[in-house]
C-alpha cells in the first residue's frame, strides 16, 4: 500500500507486519509515556534517586548513549574532512543513530533537572566555570547540527525528492556537509571531554577526581577517546541487528570491519591512557588524599570487578580483537568485540556516575547504594523504543543504505 | 583550583563535640527556623531534608570501653567549596561578607551536579511538593522562604538572621561588618541545649570562635581535600579527632 514511498529498487515487508512491528515497539513507548508523567506531575521524588545519588541510572544511560552515539561526529569527520570514501555507504545510519542518541539523552534531561522549566538557565545565566555549562551548550549545539545533517536525507525521500525546492535543498544541505560535519567534530569532541571533566573536577570525591592537563583533568581526554573507540562499532551493532531483523544485506561487510579497525584503534590508543590514568590515581593521588585504593571497593555491587572488566575483559580484550584483521574480518568475532567495547563504556559511565557518589568520603560516612526504579527504567526504556521507531520508519521510506540494491540482487 | 576570597568578616561554627550530647535540638530547630516541611513518609531517610544533621560516632570498642561521639553536620560553607564551580547557572555562589555559601532558589535548575560534588552530603533536593500539615502553615517562619520541590537547597547560616543583625547594625550606627556576637546566631547555635556550637566572625579577635578555631584540639572534616571548611569541631579525645579527620590526623596533633 505505501509501496510508492519505499526507496527506489528495495523490497520492504507487508504493511499489517510493520504494523504489528511498531504496534510493538508502542508498547515500551507508552508505558514510558506514563512513566515521564508521572515523573513531571509528582517530581523526580518518584525515582530511586535520593540525595546520594542525585545521579543514577538517568546520567549513566545519557552518557552512555552519548559515547555510542559518538559515531556520528567521528564517521563524519573520517569521511567529510579525512575523505575516507568507503563510508558514505555507513554514513546515514551514523547520523541517525547519533541524532537519536542526543535527542534522546536531552530528553531524559529535562526529567532529570528538578525544574524543567528552567532548562533555558544554562544559556542565561551561565557559569563558565562548569564543566556542565559547556555541556549545555554544546549537546543543543551539536544536536542541532544532527538534525541539519538528518533533514537532507529525509528530504530524499522518493515523493519529497521529486518538489524540486525540496530537491535543491537536500542537494545544497549535502554539498555543504563538509562544514556541518567540522562544526560537528568540533562540538561534539568539546562536549564528550566535558561530560568527561564533569567528573574530573570534583576534589570532593577522590573516585573520579583527577589531576589536570590545562584547565581540563583527565577524564576530559579519556571520555574523549573512549567515545570515538566505541562509537563505530555501536553503529555497526545496530546495522547487523537491522540486518538480522530485516534479513536483507544493508552494509559490505568490508565497511563494517572498517569502522571496527577504526575504533579497534582508537580504543588502543583509550586503554594505552586509561590504564596509566588508573595506575597514577591508585598509587598517587589517592595516598595523597589519606585513601586506599581499596577503599574505592565495596561488596559485590561496587567491587573490584568492575574495574577488571571494564580494563580487561570490556577494554584491552576487544581493543586487540578489533586491530587483529584475520579476528575483525569473521562477522562473530567483530560483533563480539564490538558488544564488549560497548559493554566496557558502558561501564565506565556507570562507575564515574554512580561508584563516585556511593564511596564514603567522611571517614565514619557509610556507603549506600541505589538501584533504579521502574519510573527510570521505564523512561530510559521509551528512549530506546523511540530510537528503535525512528530506525525503523527511516528504514522503510528514506534511502538509508546506497548500496541495499545491489548487495541484494 | 583554590578560589580564595578574603573577607573581612567570615562566620565559622565550633562544634564541641565533647559536649554534644546527640539530642537532635539543633536538628530539630533548623527544621522549624527554615521552613523545612514535614515529610509525608519519613521512611527514606535519603529523601529527607535535614539540612543540620547529626551523625554518630563511636570507638570501635566493645562495652564497657565503649565510647561514642556525637558530630552535627551543617553546610561547612568551605572556603574553597567544590559545590560553587560545578553549578551550570550560577545558583549557589560564595562572594558575601561572611563568607556564607549561598544558594538562589529561583535560579537552580535542580540538575544536582553540586550534591554529586559535595563530600559532606550536606545539599539536599526538594524530592517532593512541600505540604505542611493543616494549621502547621500558620505557623511558618516569616523570615525564611519556602522552596519549591525541584530545587537543591542547604543550610546557609540562617542567613537571614544575619540579614537582620546587619539592619539592626546600620540602624544603631553599628558597623555592620563588627558586630557584637551574640547579634547574630544561627538557630541551631541558640537552641544548643548544652552549648556545644559556638558562633561568629573568625576575623574578630573578640568572637570567641576567634580562639576557639585556633585551639590544639580543633580540626575539621577532610582537611586534605583542601577545601577549607568554615566549620571547626573541638574535642580532646584522639580517637575522635582520628576518626572525623582521618587524612591529617597524625600530621597535625
Ligand atoms: S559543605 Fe558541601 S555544600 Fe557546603 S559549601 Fe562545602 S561543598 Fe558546598
Ligand atoms: S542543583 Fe541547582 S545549585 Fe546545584 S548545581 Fe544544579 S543548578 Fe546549581
Amino acid at each position: 500500500m505505501d509501496r510508492n514511498l519505499f526507496p527506489e529498487g528495495v523490497t520492504r515487508c507487508g504493511l499489517p507486519k510493520f504494523m504489528a512491528w511498531c504496534g510493538f515497539i508502542l508498547l515500551f513507548l507508552l508505558w514510558g509515556v506514563y512513566a515521564s508523567f508521572q515523573v513531571f506531575y509528582h517530581g523526580i521524588g518518584v525515582t530511586g534517586l535520593d540525595n546520594y545519588f542525585g545521579f543514577g541510572l538517568w546520567i549513566t544511560f545519557d552518557l552512555a548513549v552519548i559515547a555510542l552515539g559518538a559515531g556520528a561526529f567521528f564517521t563524519g569527520f573520517l569521511k567529510y574532512i579525512l575523505k575516507i570514501d568507503q563510508l558514505k555507504n555507513i554514513i546515514n545510519l551514523t547520523v541517525i543513530v547519533g541524532f537519536l542518541c542526543y535527542s534522546g539523552a536531552m530528553l531524559i534531561l529535562t526529567m532529570d533537572i528538578g525544574q524543567p522549566g528552567r532548562a533555558w538557565f544554562g544559556y542565561w545565566h551561565p557559569n563558565v566555570h562548569s564543566m556542565l555549562t559547556e555541556v549545555i551548550f554544546c549537546i543543543t549545539c551539536y544536536c542541532t547540527v544532527l538534525i541539519i545533517e538528518f533533514i537532507p536525507l529525509i528530504l530524499e525521500q522518493k515523493q519529497l525528492n521529486k518538489i524540486p525546492f525540496l530537491h535543491h535543498l537536500a542537494h545544497n544541505l549535502h554539498v555543504n556537509m563538509a562544514l556541518f560535519a567540522g562544526i560537528g567534530t568540533f562540538l561534539s569532541t568539546f562536549h564528550q571531554g566535558s561530560l568527561g571533566g564533569m567528573y574530573g573536577v570534583m576534589f570532593g570525591r577522590p573516585y573520579a577526581f583527577r589531576e589536570g592537563f590545562f584547565i581540563w583533568p583527565w577524564t576530559f581526554f579519556l571520555f574523549v577517546l573512549s567515545a570515538v573507540g566505541s562509537g563505530p562499532v555501536f553503529t555497526v551493532l545496530i546495522c547487523a541487528l537491522m540486518e538480522k531483523l530485516t534479513g536483507r544485506k544493508l552494509v559490505d561487510y568490508k565497511v563494517k570491519a572498517l569502522m571496527g579497525k577504526i575504533a579497534g584503534a582508537m580504543l588502543c590508543l583509550y586503554m594505552f591512557f586509561k590504564i596509566i590514568d588508573t595506575w597514577a590515581w591508585a598509587v598517587g593521588y589517592l595516598p595523597s588524599v589519606g585513601m586506599t585504593f581499596d577503599q574505592m571497593f565495596y561488596g559485590t555491587i561496587y567491587g573490584k570487578w568492575l574495574l577488571w572488566t571494564e580494563l580487561g575483559l570490556c577494554g584491552v580484550l576487544p581493543a586487540i580483537m578489533l586491530i587483529t584483521p584475520s579476528i575483525r574480518n569473521k562477522p562473530f568475532w567483530l560483533y563480539t568485540a564490538a558488544i564488549l567495547d560497548c559493554a566496557g563504556i558502558t561501564i565506565n559511565r556507570y562507575v564515574f556516575t554512580v561508584q563516585s557518589i556511593a564511596v564514603p568520603v567522611m571517614p565514619f560516612d557509610k556507603w549506600q547504594t541505589y538501584a533504579p526504579n521502574w519510573a527510570e527504567w521505564a523512561t530510559s526504556g521509551m528512549i530506546v523504543a523511540y530510537g528503535a521507531l525512528v530506525i525503523s520508519l527511516a528504514y522503510r521510506y528514506l534511502p538509508v543504505f546506497p548500496q541495499e540494491v545491489k548487495l541484494n540482487k | 583550583m583554590h578560589n580564595h576570597i578574603d573577607f573581612e568578616t567570615r562566620y565559622v561554627m565550633c562544634v564541641d563535640i565533647d559536649k554534644c550530647t546527640g539530642c537532635g535540638a539543633c536538628m530539630v530547630s533548623c527544621q522549624a527556623e527554615n521552613n523545612i516541611a514535614p515529610m509525608e513518609d519519613g521512611s527514606n531517610k535519603l529523601k529527607t531534608l535535614t539540612w543540620m544533621l547529626v551523625y554518630e560516632l563511636n570507638n570501635g570498642k566493645n562495652f564497657p570501653d565503649r565510647e561514642v561521639a556525637y558530630l552535627p553536620r551543617p553546610c561547612m560553607q568551605c572556603e574553597n567549596p567544590a559545590c560553587v564551580p560545578v553549578c551550570p547557572v550560577v545558583a549557589t555562589a560564595k562572594d558575601e561578607e561572611g563568607g556564607i555559601v549561598s544558594q538562589i532558589y529561583p535560579r537552580c535548575i535542580g540538575c544536582r551536579y553540586c550534591m554529586a560534588a559535595c563530600p559532606y552530603h550536606a545539599r539536599y533536593f526538594g524530592w517532593f511538593d512541600p505540604k505542611w500539615p493543616e494549621g502547621m502553615d500558620k505557623t511558618l517562619s516569616p523570615m525564611t522562604s519556602t522552596r519549591p520541590r525541584g530545587v537543591v537547597e542547604k543550610c546557609n547560616f540562617c542567613h537571614t538572621r544575619l540579614m537582620n543583625a546587619r539592619q539592626r547594625a546600620r540602624q544603631e550606627g553599628v558597623d555592620p561588618l563588627k558586630m557584637p556576637e551574640d547579634w547574630y546566631q544561627p538557630a541551631c547555635v541558640e537552641s544548643c541545649p548544652s552549648g556545644a556550637i559556638t558562633f561568629g566572625d573568625i576575623n574578630n579577635p573578640e568572637h570567641k570562635v576567634h580562639e576557639l578555631a585556633h585551639s590544639k584540639y580543633a580540626f575539621r572534616l577532610l582537611e586534605k581535600l583542601g577545601m577549607d571548611p568554615q566549620v571547626y569541631y573541638i574535642s580532646r579525645r584522639e580517637w575522635v579527632r582520628k576518626q572525623a579527620d582521618h587524612h591529617t590526623a597524625e600530621e597535625k596533633h
